[in-house]
């Protein structure tokens, strides 16, 4: 096609629409989009029932009652998921607390001035932080430091670089919840003498809760799956004992492992057995996974309130 | 106490105003918490990297080919893990950045409500699987399946590293996208209509323009976590340092060398202790020049509808 060709033809097309032809580039590009969506899913498939048909041949009560072990059959993971336990129900409690805080802080008493600012910047900028610079922190901060504290490498440390972690992310579904409450109730409770503290306790946080409980699990959800971050802060890979719940201070400072670093450890074997094995510690981390993630769509669809009428 | 009848009528002003600024200092010591980490941060980077330059050269950790700092005659050549940190991050980008994209069309313009409602909790899951899971799945799965393909592919490699990590990268760059896509308004939509468009004209001639700013950060953020991206290329890239852009061979990157160190106790105030640092620095003043960098763009960029 010579160059006289195609400009005619673009002329053209300024003025005569050839239709069928822009028909044809818009079914082009829905088929297109249409197939990159479900990639994504597909792989998601593709994983999900390979990890299913490696692992369900360890999956069996054994495997959740048993410490790890050199032999791929007697292999279990109760360290594993007894440590992600103790480090799911800390972390909870003290990311929880001061997130949850912190985001009624930003948005019911210091909302819109230059420090909230500040403050709403940095937790963008600390979401971005790859979590091995977690990690990294918490080595420092926590496992050294604090030492005499911590006790170290222990479940202790663990949660608190893990709170660390997962705090923008409750900070800003909290705050998210805030804001979905109208002013009107606010006003309302301002108006019949309350200070904003007692309008907040009253009025706010009931209505904002399942909000910020829908956002709490999510982030812990995030957490459960976190390997790199915990690996830094020297959780162990082999582990043959469980913390004591009594006295809780010395259980808070032993060492622990949790799922997904027994999983790595696994995985990270020559032997084809124990990427079988790490197959089921992957079934069961799923699973809770999915769990986790139901309750939280179930709370977010069970709770939501439509304000926008009143 | 300031509930029972007979304080309803008279209540205690005072010790309410008390509660109230002891709540107040309490929770802004919390939110007080985000600014002490990035300061901590930062402070645990600058000092223990400092210690670390003054035992090993700035120019020779920009200059060496080499990467062996746990070897008796150690080199510290950063550009070795830089370059296996970016060959991973490349391949994972080529695979998330148009993907994502094109599945935040899909989801925006063209999936029927019903089906989206179906398709965006499907995302949230692939979104939601732990990074150790991928890392199982690019080893034992993705590499003895390219190795049909391509026989001198290794058993540790980039390439199936990179493949897999886009993928863990879509539904973030796509839910973002989706989010300034939807976030146009529909008006702008009806006068490309109005004007003659095709569906497709909208898209690619209105709408994707107008959510410019919000697409590309989400492109940026999607770099920056494939540069932090840590277990995937930690299980299936292998720990081999290696100075190559062959995706075909083992890699060692920033976030698993980390690993690496980690795994074996490395003693405080140790060379190798201080190594994690100058590692964690690098790695850290990366993500951190992308952040800016999309800030700024947003910023330049945005486009502000009523």
């Amino acid at each position: 096609m010579s160059i006289a060709d195609s400009t005619k033809q673009s002329s053209d097309s300024q003025f005569k629409t050839s239709l069928k032809k822009r028909y044809r580039q818009g079914t082009i590009l829905r088929f297109v989009s249409m197939i990159a969506t479900y990639i994504g899913l597909l792989v998601l498939a593709v994983l999900l029932i390979d990890v299913v048909l490696d692992g369900w041949q360890y999956l069996d009560w054994q495997f959740l009652t048993n410490f790890p072990s050199r032999f791929p059959e007697e292999a279990g993971f109760l360290s594993a998921w007894i440590g992600s336990l103790w480090l799911m129900v800390l972390t909870a409690i003290i990311s929880s607390v001061i997130g949850i805080g912190a985001g009624i802080f930003l948005e019911e008493f210091i909302a819109d001035t230059w420090i909230a600012k500040i403050i709403e910047v940095n937790i963008g900028n600390l979401a971005a932080v790859p979590s091995i610079i977690y990690g990294l922190l918490g080595l420092q901060a926590f496992v050294r430091i604090m030492e005499p504290l911590t006790g170290g490498r222990s479940v202790l440390s663990g949660s608190l670089t893990m709170s660390l972690l997962i705090l923008p992310i409750i900070i800003v579904s909290t705050r998210e919840a805030l804001r979905s409450v109208p002013d009107s109730l606010r006003q309302a409770g301002l108006a019949v003498g309350a200070t904003r503290w007692q309008v907040v306790r009253e009025q706010v946080f009931p209505i904002a809760f399942p909000g910020m409980l829908t956002g709490t699990i999510l982030a812990l959800s995030r957490a459960i799956g976190e390997t790199a971050p915990l690996i830094a802060v020297g959780a162990l890979t082999y582990i043959a004992f469980l913390p004591d719940i009594w006295p809780i201070w010395e259980g808070l400072r032993t060492p622990f492992t949790v799922m997904p670093i027994q999983v790595y450890n696994w995985v990270s074997r020559p032997q084809e057995e124990f990427h079988d094995v790490a197959a089921s510690g992957i079934i069961v981390l799923m699973v809770l996974l999915l769990l986790m993630n139901s309750i939280a769509i179930f709370l977010r669809n069970k709770f939501q309130k439509d304000f926008s009428q009143d | 106490m300031t509930n029972s009848p007979e304080n309803l009528f008279n209540p205690n002003r005072k010790l309410s105003k008390i509660v109230e600024r002891i709540v107040i200092v309490i929770f802004g010591l919390f939110a007080f918490v985000s600014i002490a980490t990035t300061a901590g941060i930062i402070l645990t980077l600058a000092s223990e990297t400092f210690a670390f330059f003054q035992d090993v050269p700035l120019w020779r950790f920009l200059t060496d080919t080499e990467w062996t700092p746990l070897f008796t005659n150690p080199q510290y050549g950063i550009f070795v893990l830089l370059c296996g940190t970016f060959l991973t991050a490349i391949i994972a980008i080529i695979v998330a950045l148009p993907i994502g994209l094109l599945s935040a069309i899909y989801l925006s313009e063209y999936a029927p409500p019903k089906l989206r409602a179906w398709l965006k909790p499907a995302l949230e899951i692939l979104a939601g699987v732990p990074t150790v899971v991928f890392g199982y799945f690019a080893l034992l799965f993705v590499t003895p399946l390219l190795q049909n393909f391509i026989p001198q592919l290794e058993g540790f490699n980039a390439l199936s590293a990179g493949l897999v990590m886009g993928i863990a990268i879509i539904p973030l760059v796509a839910s973002i996208s989706e989010d300034s896509i939807s976030a146009v308004p529909q008006s702008l939509r009806q006068g490309a209509y109005a004007m003659g468009c095709t569906k497709k004209e909208v898209v690619t001639g209105v709408v994707i323009p107008a959510a410019l700013s919000g697409i590309v950060a989400s492109f940026i953020l999607a770099i920056s976590r494939a540069v932090g991206e840590t277990m995937i290329v930690t299980v299936a890239a292998g720990q081999n340092p290696n100075l190559t852009l062959n995706p075909l061979v083992s890699v060692q990157t920033m976030t698993s060398f980390i690993v690496q160190v980690s795994l074996g106790d490395a003693p405080t105030g140790s060379l190798a202790y201080r190594t994690l640092f100058a590692v964690g620095t690098t790695l850290f003043v990366i993500t951190l020049v992308l952040n800016i960098f999309s800030y700024w763009f947003v910023r330049r960029f945005r486009e502000q509808y009523e």
